[in-house]
């Protein structure tokens, strides 16, 4: 292979494009050509770079609205839908009743606010994404959040419930900074996105589903909790009151 | 009998809601980058939006962040148009001859024992500010919103095979870009 094709082909490599045969034809150049190796070695650093974050933008809320506007019967069907939903669900459980109550109470702005956090989960899932912070260790995450949020998210070990702590990340949504603290439960990835709340009233567990995720959303002592992922909504549920009572523990 | 105007459907309207509206950082972000300016990179992704509700039936799948970057993609060309028609506004030209020119004249000026620094991502989005259009456009495809090489060729209506050749050259380039920033001011 010459360094005219390997200038080409080096970056199907780095981005998985490229398949084996290629692919060991273009590791075999490089191992001979130091000039292709040191470009290749930039390109990774780059990339790295760029995936630390701090490239995208998030649109304006001002953008957001007037397109929420734009849209047809912007209100009426989607509660409708998400009614729909609690009824197919398997098991309308206390919870999922409470959090009817909170579906037809709730304004434009929360689900706005549903729509950007499962926004926040579905960038979280694309490669490199998901953490800031990588550590199992509370005490890693938790000092990690110091100096990045106006609160403190608690950070909490559920890794004998069967929940494992896989890091922290800082998210912007709705122009706010937001923390996010994730868990794995087999490999399904929870966001638990934790920010302050507009009142110190707890607020008790509602459970609703959007795009195909549940969102577990309760209050407790001035901060707001979204719990969300592709979890089954009793596994979802189990969490967040796992949460809950160990957040009551620590007191 | 009253037809239905399709715009007005409720279902409709509600399903485009769910898939498209969780994209809009994307194709806002996308919007910021071949724009480069606030202003018009929110004019176009509303227009976007609009209009990918209108042919939100010609939507068949799988993934609708494609089908909504190539929509923005077309509106932006649009207004590519009109800043080279106004008078007095740079707009973004690109020689003939650039996607043929070989990339090694780039690498090559390198020096081979420097090795890349970290830069703050202002700096970085200057960086890919400065990319011609092809390049600049296919590399944030990339690295920003993550497409594959397939997904890019449809977006931008050119063949995989011109898809690696451009962002082989934009981060050639942007390398060359990238180690000259960290040389210091004179």
């Amino acid at each position: 292979m010459t360094c005219d094709d390997a200038e080409i082909l080096v970056h199907a490599l780095i981005d998985g494009e490229l398949d084996a045969g290629h692919a060991r034809e273009v590791e075999a150049h490089l191992a001979g050509c130091a000039r292709c190796t040191d470009a290749t070695r930039d390109y990774r650093e780059m990339r790295k770079a760029i995936a630390q974050g701090g490239l995208r933008y998030a649109a304006p809320p001002e953008l957001r609205r007037r397109i929420e506007a734009s849209l047809p019967q912007a209100e009426a069907p989607t509660r409708r839908a998400v009614l729909k939903g609690f009824a197919m669900g398997s098991a309308v459980s206390a919870i999922a009743a409470s959090g009817l109550f909170a579906v037809l109470l709730r304004g434009d702005d929360e689900q706005r606010l549903q729509t950007a956090f499962v926004s926040a989960h579905l960038r979280s899932l694309q490669a490199g994404h998901l953490t800031d912070v990588v550590s199992t260790d509370q005490h890693t995450v938790k000092p990690w959040f110091n100096g990045r949020l106006d609160v403190s998210p608690p950070v909490i070990d559920l890794g004998p419930q069967g929940f494992t702590l896989v890091g922290g990340r800082l998210d912007y949504i709705d122009g706010r900074p937001v923390g996010a603290v994730i868990y794995r439960r087999r490999q399904h990835v929870i966001n638990l996105f934790v920010a302050q709340g507009a009142s110190s009233e707890p607020r008790a567990a509602s459970m609703e589903t959007l795009q195909g995720f549940n969102i577990r959303r309760w209050s407790d002592r001035g901060l707001d909790y979204w719990a969300i992922s592709d979890l089954a909504k009793e596994e979802l549920a189990t969490f967040g009151e796992k949460f809950e009572a160990a957040t009551r523990a620590a007191g | 009998m009253p037809v239905k105007t399709v715009d007005n459907d409720p279902e409709r309207a509600r399903r485009f809601r769910e898939l498209a509206l969780p994209h809009l950082d994307d194709v806002y972000t996308f919007a910021r980058y071949l724009l480069r300016d606030a202003g018009d990179a929110e004019d176009a992704v509303q227009e976007c939006y609009l209009r990918a509700l209108k042919h939100f039936d010609s939507y068949r799948g799988p993934a609708i962040k494609p089908w909504l970057f190539a929509i923005l993609r077309n509106v932006c060309h649009a207004e590519y148009a009109r800043r080279a028609s106004a008078p007095g506004t740079g707009a973004d030209e690109l020689p003939e001859d650039a996607e043929r020119t070989p990339m090694w004249h780039e690498a090559q000026e390198t020096p081979e024992a420097r090795l890349v620094k970290q830069h703050d991502a202002g700096t970085i989005r200057r960086l890919i500010a400065g990319l011609a259009e092809p390049f600049r456009e296919t590399f944030v495809l990339r690295e920003i919103e993550n497409l594959s090489y397939r997904e890019i060729a449809d977006v931008a209506e050119v063949p995989v095979g011109t898809v690696m050749s451009r962002l082989a050259r934009a981060r050639a380039m942007l390398r060359s870009a990238w180690l000259a920033e960290q040389e210091p001011k004179k």
